[in-house]
């Protein structure tokens, strides 16, 4: 960042190094000369770790197992999307109860995912803190409430996989085991009390001073007739796209960019940008959600600022957040062992594709599998490489806004603005640097 | 493993280097321990969960991730001079993680594969653990890490005494726990007896045999169990191989194991002439009952 000059032209860099409360290693840049945009870049310098290239020669099960080391924060986002990508192209069905114990399983993993990120990673930005550990010192009880719930989900996915992170159970055809009802209902008492902190959230959450910020966007998730989406459905946008989980490429395409260690994407109508996650899925799936997160969301009267003002999707998380924990209750109330934990099943060769909705957004795996049943090619295309360009878009929008705040503020507001997409660097990385410059 | 009691209030740095966050964030999910932990150590510099930055010193730098591309072969040396006591934390730091992998592969293929455009892309041929470069002090292994062994290592080091790091097979851990064991009864291929434990033998109480995360345990007879499997399962050795082809495949003497008898994975398509072959009645093309 260099000091102001003279310039004959007013232009300004905003710009953030490695951005900080996010997943992974990534940077900012925004360039803004006489008041117009000239540059904004997410850039993504962590390390490439090649996943695609590993998982060439083994078995699915032991894709399953590799693809939850893309991300420490959703592990079990990539397991259901290889998972069922799998099983559909082996035609296996299994049963009812394993299906129900892997939306119980997700639902932990959205729990622990966005309660870390409203309360840790973003929350700090709204309340002036440098971090959630920080805002203990003045907001003690609502960071314990905070860490009781994340535990809640945590403990969910440990009960179904051994540990919060990779999990070991999920297998092709079901779980290597299922829990027993008694486990399951142990975690009652912790999940009534995280459900009760998840709707204390969303009145929190609610009542933050959202920073300016208009803007129509596209939107894109998964839809189901009957559930709020995880796994299972259609792929929908808000402009008419309505096609199955595995078309993802007749839809889609990922391009490389230079300075950036993430594929871009961008849709095939040449309408280029569009936008996943939590404010996707409640435009276009609110009408599947639990009574008591629809309650919450009414309560809050915010259902059409989620859709144009990006700082609000805190409101969308804490939303999904009852989601799950309502979700999750259901499921253990209903819950008796499965008949079949594990089907058998056969490989077949073809192609195997799937999306299911991580916690950020769509995730999307596409194998090729053998004649010996082995991966011959695989595409994993994380949902923060397809947010990429909406949140340079974005950050076009947002530089009107911050033009007249001072520079450290400034650059602040446009951190702030990108870690309202909760990205996930290590998953896009096959993805960002925050620069604003003032020259 | 030094004993070392680094401060009264030691000063705490998180990096990562290759990696997917998980054993950084297996700091952040020690919830019910986490506000006592801050309260026992300064936390100065951990980017994903604070804004506030410090380049050192550091009384205590915790390591995650492995050194996988030319600007690691420095950093993690300086890294290495502001810090009084490392830690290194999981696989990919303590044996090159999955991402290793590649160590047996062509590396430009790996990347030519995945990018359109690899000439934008730095990285190292191969990916390597972090006391190949710099002194370790301690490690905890694990992919993830065990939160557990965390609290024990940040326990000893504010009390000032050795962490009691479990060192025995994770054979021992089923035994001691009751568990009934997944290669006698199932015929399971399991890494359990040459993996160190720490776990809790998650794995065989889940039902499936151990994938070897946390690691080869000392003087590990990873000749004698792949005879066994050989003899007992009648299995290809390339599916022997593809066992010890996992998290921590780079240690000694897994690694042997997966240069003997392949199962590094093919790599990119027709990138390596000596791939493995397989056929349609291999064990790998059905599942589902163990």
């Amino acid at each position: 960042m260099s000091a102001a000059t003279n310039p004959p032209v007013d232009e300004r860099i905003y710009e953030v190094g490695e951005l900080t409360r996010v997943e992974g290693e990534g940077s900012l840049r925004l360039r803004v000369r006489d008041g117009e945009v000239v540059e904004a870049r997410l850039g993504i310098f962590e390390t490439p770790r090649y996943f695609e290239a590993l998982v060439v020669g083994r078995t699915p099960d032991e894709v399953v197992d590799m693809v939850a080391r893309i991300c420490g924060i959703c592990p079990v986002a990539y397991q259901m999307s290889a998972v069922h990508a799998f099983e559909d192209l082996f035609g296996v069905r299994i049963d009812p109860v394993s299906r129900a114990l892997r939306r119980l399983l997700y639902c932990g993993e959205w729990i622990e995912s966005h309660v870390l990120h409203i309360y840790l990673l973003h929350l700090p930005d709204f309340l002036g803190y440098e971090s959630g550990i920080a805002m203990v010192a003045d907001h003690r009880p609502v960071v314990e409430a905070a860490l009781r719930a994340k535990k809640a989900g945590n403990e969910l996915i440990k009960a179904l996989g051994g540990r919060p992170i990779h999990p070991v159970s999920v297998r092709v055809g079901g779980w290597s085991r299922a829990p027993r009802k008694a486990e399951l209902m142990a975690l009652r008492p912790a999940l009534d009390e995280g459900l009760r902190i998840a709707q204390d959230t969303v009145r929190l959450v609610a009542g933050l001073q959202m920073p300016p910020f208009a803007r129509e966007t596209r939107f894109v998730s998964i839809k189901h007739p009957s559930e709020y989406p995880f796994s299972d459905g259609r792929i929908v946008s808000s402009d008419g796209i309505d096609s199955p989980l595995g078309a993802w490429r007749s839809l889609f395409e990922e391009f490389q960019v230079e300075g950036t260690n993430a594929l871009h994407a961008r849709s095939l109508d040449g309408k280029g940008v569009y936008l996943l996650g939590p404010a996707a899925r409640i435009t276009l799936a609110g009408d599947q959600l639990h009574p008591l997160a629809a309650d919450a969301l009414a309560a809050t009267g915010m259902a059409q600022l989620i859709q144009t003002n990006i700082y609000a999707s805190i409101v969308a998380r804490a939303v999904e957040t009852v989601q799950a924990f309502a979700e999750a209750i259901d499921i253990i109330d209903g819950y008796a062992p499965p008949q079949e934990a594990l089907v058998p099943w056969t490989s077949r060769p073809g192609t195997a594709a799937w999306a299911t909705e991580a916690p950020r957004g769509m995730l999307f795996h596409q194998y090729e599998v053998d004649e010996a049943g082995r991966i011959a090619h695989a595409q994993i295309v994380p949902p923060t490489s397809q947010n990429q360009a909406a949140i340079e878009a974005d950050l076009v929008v947002a530089a009107k806004e911050v033009l007249d705040l001072e520079h450290t503020a400034a650059t602040h507001r446009l951190e702030q603005m990108i870690r309202s997409y909760d990205p996930c660097i290590s998953c896009a990385t096959h993805f960002l640097d925050l620069t604003i410059e003032e020259v | 493993m030094s004993t070392v009691a680094v401060a009264a209030r030691p000063r705490v740095g998180v990096v990562k280097f290759a990696s997917c966050d998980g054993c950084q964030l297996t700091l952040l999910d020690l919830e019910d321990q986490l506000l006592d932990v801050v309260e026992h150590f300064e936390i100065v510099d951990f980017p994903e969960a604070t804004s506030a930055r410090s380049a050192g010193p550091y009384d205590v730098l915790f390591v995650e991730g492995s050194v996988s591309e030319p600007a690691h072969l420095e950093r993690i040396v300086d890294l290495r001079r502001r810090s009084r006591y490392l830690v290194t934390i999981g696989a990919c730091a303590t044996a090159g993680g999955i991402q290793a992998l590649r160590n047996w592969g062509d590396h430009d293929a790996f990347r030519d594969a995945v990018y359109a455009h690899p000439e934008f892309i730095h990285s190292l041929a191969r990916s390597t653990p972090i006391a190949e470069h710099v002194t370790v002090d301690a490690e905890l292994r694990g992919c993830p890490i065990d939160p557990g062994q965390l609290m024990e290592l940040l326990t000893a080091l504010i009390t000032g005494r050795r962490p009691q790091l479990p060192d025995e097979a994770v054979c021992m851990e089923c035994k001691r726990r009751g568990v009934v064991c997944v290669m006698v009864s199932k015929g399971l291929p399991c890494l359990g007896q040459v993996t160190q434990t720490g776990c809790g033998a998650i794995c065989p109480r889940f039902g499936r045999g151990c994938y070897g995360c946390f690691g080869p345990r000392e003087q590990a007879n990873a000749a004698g169990l792949t005879r066994h499997l050989q003899m007992a399962g009648d299995r290809p050795r390339e599916e022997i191989g593809r066992l010890f082809a996992g998290y921590t495949a780079w240690s000694e003497p897994f690694r042997s194991m997966v240069t003997e008898l392949g199962g590094a994975g093919r790599g990119p398509a027709d990138a390596r002439p000596g791939s493995t072959t397989t056929t349609a009645d291999d064990p790998a093309a059905t599942g589902g009952t163990p």
